[in-house]
């Protein structure tokens, strides 16, 4: 089920004028951002289908750079998040694209800063609810909905039970969780959703585990 | 996941056997799926409602969006119901006006809260607003109101789309106003059946409508067909507890929206490629406020 809750529908509080192309275009940038796990000093947004053809009369682009900059739906600054990026030193650049997406509403972000940059694919499909299907070129499936955190690592036997014995550890309860991998042996991604917000200190525990790339975390 | 019901007729089903109101299987659902307490999930929706109310009177102050192009409707609404002059009823224009007044305060970049979505997130209030000064709920009334509608946008939410981009207006304004009429008729004290019944008339009459924004605004058309989604929600829900049925079960009139979204060209479905979006007044205003570029732009032009 796509939608879980009362509050998928009846919400959520949002600057108008669209919650498909305003509020689920800032839940998208501000997913980025908690995945990139600062804020970046670029961003290459990449917008398709109606996102492509509407973005300016919704607001989209000011809604994803207020994303950006960590405005949720309701913050007022999403009006004027352009002028703060400048002021945060964020540059931003809209690319327009005509490829055909699975799904209407989909914006690729890339984003980046001096250590480092990141993919991000978010679909935005409807009411302001959105998923992430894509990190770092892997396919997932991530609703945002729930806190989560995202492990990329070596493809080796063992990872996996590492990193669940170490959420079992700190009383974490997993309560949806996918593993997968763009070529076998090489490099894998855990998308892992938990029932309550993850203390930076157990990002950094995972962080020291043998053969565990990089960590990242969306709170809720 | 386990959840209390997945179309309509297992809502009515349960709302039926247990005797309860479609509201409160709602609620129940919503502390099973969340595990939170239901003091919590009564809060967050009677912010909800203070927001969607707040949204509604500024919107009868009078707003202008920032490209001028919607705003002051609701005004006019209100004074000419002032007058005494509505042919269609005082109630309903007064639905309609409210429903107007939060599409124009979403289209001005103000706070308003989704329901479903922001294009359509006029219906739901405008009609509460409305049917409130007939029926005189409790405060724990509008609230359920708002459950209510919340339940048949869950299963249309889940069962076909409540995205412009995905099913046109129909999936939007067309949700809302299913959604609001079967909300009426429970708070009218109407049966989960006949709310069901509501919500199939309401929606059978919105098949087909296209999402088709002037230049991608959303504004025109949308703002006057909020105003006729609270309409027809109203006479929907007049009309089911009157003992009027749909022939074609709710399921299935939500099931042929979806079908109908799927066959619908994508020039139709928020892309201000087709419709109205497509005609020479159409373009000519997207035109006028898209070519330098930006809402910063929309401003400058003002």
């Amino acid at each position: 089920m796509k939608f879980t809750s009362v509050f998928d529908i009846i919400g959520p509080v949002m600057i108008g004028p669209s919650s498909s192309h305003t509020a689920g275009a800032a839940r998208i940038g501000r997913v980025a951002r908690d995945l990139f796990g600062r804020q970046p000093k670029w961003a290459k947004i990449h917008l398709y289908g109606s996102f492509a053809e509407t973005y300016r009369g919704h607001g989209t682009d000011v809604a994803i750079v207020g994303g950006l900059l960590n405005y949720d739906t309701f913050d007022d600054r999403i009006k004027t998040a352009f002028e703060d990026a400048e002021k945060a030193g964020l540059e931003y650049e809209f690319i327009p694209e005509t490829a055909n997406t699975e799904h209407p509403n989909t914006a690729r972000l890339v984003i980046g800063d001096d250590e480092g940059e990141m993919s991000v694919v978010g679909i935005s499909i409807g009411g302001g609810k959105i998923e992430v299907s894509e990190v770092n070129g892997f396919k997932l499936r991530l609703t945002g909905g729930m806190p989560a955190i995202l492990v990329v690592h070596d493809d080796r036997a063992g990872c996996i039970a590492n990193v669940a014995n170490c959420l079992a550890m700190h009383e974490v309860n997993i309560g949806h969780m996918e593993v997968s991998r763009i070529e076998r042996g090489l490099t894998a991604l855990m998308v892992i959703e938990v029932d309550q917000n993850i203390e930076d200190k157990v990002l950094q525990q995972i962080s020291l585990i043998p053969y565990i790339t990089k960590v990242s975390k969306i709170n809720n | 996941m386990d959840v209390l019901f997945h179309n309509v007729r297992e809502l009515v089903e349960r709302a039926e056997q247990e005797e309860k109101l479609i509201s409160e299987i709602m609620i129940e659902q919503e502390i099973l799926i969340t595990g939170r307490t239901r003091e919590e999930i009564i809060q967050q929706m009677d912010r909800n409602l203070t927001v969607m109310e707040e949204a509604v009177e500024r919107g009868l102050q009078g707003v202008q969006s920032v490209t001028g192009l919607t705003g002051g409707d609701a005004v006019l609404l209100q004074n000419y119901i002032a007058q005494g002059k509505s042919l269609s009823g005082d109630l309903l224009l007064d639905a309609v006006s409210k429903a107007v007044a939060t599409n124009e305060v979403n289209a001005a970049m103000g706070t308003i809260c989704a329901t479903p979505t922001a294009g359509s997130a006029g219906v739901v209030p405008g009609t509460l607003f409305a049917v409130k000064n007939k029926l005189n709920p409790t405060r724990e009334q509008m609230i359920r109101y708002l459950f209510t509608s919340g339940a048949f946008g869950f299963v249309v939410a889940n069962n076909a789309s409540i995205s412009g981009a995905e099913g046109g207006c129909q999936a939007e304004v067309g949700s809302a106003a299913g959604m609001a009429a079967a909300a009426i008729v429970e708070m009218a004290g109407g049966t989960p059946q006949q709310c069901s019944e509501a919500f199939a008339i309401t929606l059978k009459n919105m098949l087909g409508l296209v999402c088709d924004p002037v230049a991608g605004l959303v504004e025109v058309p949308c703002v006057k067909r909020n105003a006729m989604g609270a309409a027809n929600s109203l006479v929907a829900a007049d009309m089911a507890l009157a003992g009027v049925t749909s022939r074609i079960p709710c399921d299935e009139v939500i099931g042929a929206m979806y079908r109908i979204g799927q066959s619908m060209s994508p020039n139709l479905k928020e892309t201000a490629r087709g419709g109205l979006a497509a005609t020479p007044t159409g373009k000519a205003i997207s035109k006028a406020i898209l070519e330098n570029g930006g809402l910063q732009s929309i401003k400058a032009i003002q």
